[in-house]
């Protein structure tokens, strides 16, 4: 095997050497620590003594050449194996502040990147990063600026702009802002408070949450029946009507308990599983729509929850609604069957992880057992679902557990109370 | 223009200006007849002799001590300290006196005196011949340290230090005495005090550093050419007091700033360029500041593996570098 032999080191503060004399010659055969050359350096004249016994092979370096330390001098073919030198590079410590983020970067901007962003109307969405894990670096957006493209703004549609083609730009501004004509015919509502909101949290979910989607029927003709039966008498004794609807929220809950997956939210390095089960319901008023919340709906029987849906209904009418009795919803349930919908796929009630509407029942002609056509009760019960959170199986699961529970509904295994 | 190295434009600095003024003499351990042990003073002995080249006991407060004592008195003295380690005998005189005396005494006295020492590791030379002392006395107005990093940088800042009116600490990174070489005009000049030298223009990461670590610097970056990245590097040449406004365009300019020095990591120089960089430049910044320095343990180890764990290298320059650019 053949190895080097370097210029040693032959003092300090010395940095290289001349080769004064070779004491041996390509063929020769030497052992270790025999001196191979004389070395001259500027403090110090040295024999430079081989690193291993072998048969040298090439003289490198000739004599009066001067070469720093560590060159190669010569070349000797050894007789044993070396052992590697390990490799050092285990104990070289990384610069460590660097190092742990390497993914989802996308949106963790650098105090120069948001300044540029908004000196430039730069809207950082649509800018790609090449940065370690997507970050946008400062010279991206040198870049981006430099190119002459900048990505504005405007409702998230991507909008080019050539500094120099001003033309350009007036026409576009022409298809944004209303002409003067046009303003007569139309009314400007101004987006404030509840509205606001709302619009906030819908482009916030819409956007950040990928929904997915799905749907079952359930066959709601048993309770149907038991209600037909009992509201009457529920009303007198309690003073607050027995709609469909608490009975929707038990049977979902009660399969909540079974897939808690569902009752859960994403957050961007972990998904938080609720042990409390806190039902938002959707409550409309004409212009808006309000979203309070029934606590610990596991804990409640069917009166208990008929009385908290009624209560929050009367709250969100009168305006009495305050923002604590708005908050810590777990899953969101939305009776728009109410409306007459029998269809809808519902925007999920950030940063919950689904949402489920029940429709209206409707009476439809269903084959049931024995191949036979029956008049029944039917409903949709529709659910999107954060597929970051959330797949199709499980989903599946729980609303035929949901179906289970409605479909199971009889006047001897549905205590009201 | 001749190409010498380091170490003899420390001769030729001192040569010429003992030429040219009278007043400029040198002393310290062995730096007579024997030229000093890395023989900075060679020859010197000979065309002056021993009045104006002067050999000392090993006694390093007597060196400084001397020194001060002949400024005050209007001389312009040059004291070798052999080795930077061995600076601290003379802490007191350095830090008690020399700095202090022109505001002690109101502008009435002053103590124009150059304290050389070479400094820096990386040459087997273990505990007590490779430590950076810099940080100690970065941190004591009324001095000036310089740290200069090329053959032409240390004959311009040198005449600089020795016409100063005021102490200069003028550090000499031993290992590049005959490591690094330059071209250096024969006729006079100096270069200014307290201002740092781009040494080579980039786009994409700023490093700051000094000393040694700035041919590290230029040699990474020279790699990282070669995949298209374009590194700025700023050399400090005076580590204190600081080149601020130098620092600040600096580190403005890529956003993403690697600090370097082969002292130990906390309370380096570069703590103070981070400070100044914090101070200025948040709205401009893209990355966290990064420092790539020796580890917190006490001085330079001596067996090779150890000491090159401590010692920075242009490998692990580039590294460093190449991580921040992908940040």
């Amino acid at each position: 095997m053949t190895t080097e032999i370097t210029m040693p080191q032959l003092g300090e503060s010395v940095t290289e050497g001349t080769i004064s004399r070779w004491l041996v010659k390509p063929g020769d055969k030497v052992n270790k620590y025999d001196p191979i050359a004389e070395v001259m350096t500027d403090k110090v004249n040295a024999e430079i003594p081989s690193s291993y016994t072998g048969t040298i092979k090439d003289l490198i370096v000739s004599v009066d050449e001067t070469v720093e330390v560590g060159r190669v001098i010569c070349t000797i073919n050894v007789e044993e194996t070396v052992p590697v030198a390990s490799n050092t590079s285990v104990l070289d410590r990384e610069p460590a502040a660097l190092q742990p983020a390497e993914i989802g970067q996308k949106k963790r901007y650098s105090p120069a990147v948001l300044r540029i962003a908004s000196e430039y109307n730069i809207d950082l969405a649509l800018v790609r990063g090449t940065g370690r894990g997507g970050r946008i670096t400062r010279k991206d957006l040198q870049l981006l600026l430099e190119s002459g493209t900048i990505l504005k703004e405007s409702n998230s549609r991507l909008v080019q702009m050539k500094r120099d083609e001003t033309v350009l730009n007036k026409d576009l501004q022409a298809d944004q802002v209303p002409t003067a004509a046009s303003i007569a015919r139309e009314i400007e509502i101004p987006v404030a408070g509840v509205r606001k909101v709302i619009a906030a949290k819908m482009v916030k979910s819409k956007q950040e949450v990928p929904h997915a989607w799905t749907m079952v029927e359930v066959d709601v003709t048993n309770l149907v029946n038991l209600r037909k039966r009992l509201k009457d008498r529920f009303k007198q004794t309690e003073g607050f009507p027995l709609t469909f609807f608490p009975f929707f929220i038990k049977a979902v809950v009660e399969a909540l308990k079974d897939f808690p997956q569902l009752n859960s939210m994403w957050t961007d390095d972990k998904i938080i599983q609720k042990k409390d089960i806190h039902i938002s319901i959707a409550v409309a008023t004409e212009d808006a729509l309000y979203v309070p919340v029934i606590k610990h709906a596991d804990e409640k029987t069917i009166k208990g929850l008929a009385r908290e849906i009624h209560e929050l209904a009367a709250k969100v009418r009168n305006k009495s609604i305050t923002s604590s009795d708005m908050q810590d919803g777990t899953f969101t349930i939305n009776n728009t069957g109410t409306f007459g919908s029998i269809l809808s796929a519902p925007i999920i009630n950030f940063p919950q992880a689904a949402i489920l509407t029940v429709e209206a029942i409707v009476k439809r002609p269903v084959i049931i057992e024995n191949e036979a056509i029956a008049i029944r009760h039917m409903v949709n019960l529709c659910l999107s679902l954060d597929h970051r959170v959330l797949d199709g199986l499980i989903c599946g699961r729980f609303l035929a557990r949901v179906k289970e529970n409605l479909q199971s509904i009889t006047i001897g295994n549905t205590p009201l109370y | 223009m001749p190409v010498i190295s380091y170490i003899e434009a420390v001769t030729l600095a001192i040569k010429e200006e003992m030429e040219r003024d009278d007043k400029v003499f040198v002393l310290g351990e062995d730096v007579g007849a024997r030229g000093g042990v890395f023989r900075a003073t060679s020859g010197l002995y000979e065309q002056f002799g021993e009045t104006r080249v002067i050999d000392t006991p090993l006694a390093e407060s007597a060196i400084v001590g001397v020194g001060i004592g002949a400024a005050m008195y209007g001389m312009r003295p040059i004291a070798e300290i052999q080795f930077a380690d061995f600076i601290m005998p003379a802490v007191n005189q350095i830090v008690s006196e020399a700095a202090r005396i022109r505001y002690r005494s109101n502008n009435d006295w002053n103590c124009p005196m150059v304290i050389r020492a070479p400094y820096g590791g990386g040459i087997h030379g273990a505990l007590y011949h490779s430590q950076s002392v810099e940080a100690m006395f970065a941190c004591i107005p009324g001095l000036k340290i310089v740290m200069p990093s090329t053959p032409y940088d240390v004959k311009g800042l040198l005449k600089a230090a020795i016409r100063d009116n005021d102490p200069v600490l003028f550090f000499e990174h031993k290992r590049a005495y005959r490591l690094i070489k330059g071209e250096v005009p024969l006729e006079d000049y100096t270069l200014p005090i307290g201002k740092a030298d781009i040494k080579r223009n980039g786009q994409d990461i700023t490093v700051i550093t000094y000393g040694l670590a700035v041919h590290f610097a230029l040699q990474a970056a020279e790699k990282l050419a070669e995949d298209g990245i374009s590194a700025h590097v700023l050399d400090l040449r005076t580590v204190y007091p600081l080149d601020k406004a130098a620092i600040i365009e600096a580190a403005k300019k890529t956003g993403k700033v690697l600090l370097v020095t082969e002292d130990n990591k906390e309370g380096s120089i570069l703590s103070e360029v981070a400070a100044i960089i914090a101070e200025y430049c948040l709205f401009d910044l893209d990355a966290p500041i990064q420092r790539l320095a020796g580890p917190d343990i006490p001085a330079m180890p001596y067996a090779p593996t150890m000491e090159k764990f401590f010692m920075i290298n242009p490998d692990k320059l580039e590294r460093a570098m190449r991580d921040l650019a992908e940040f």
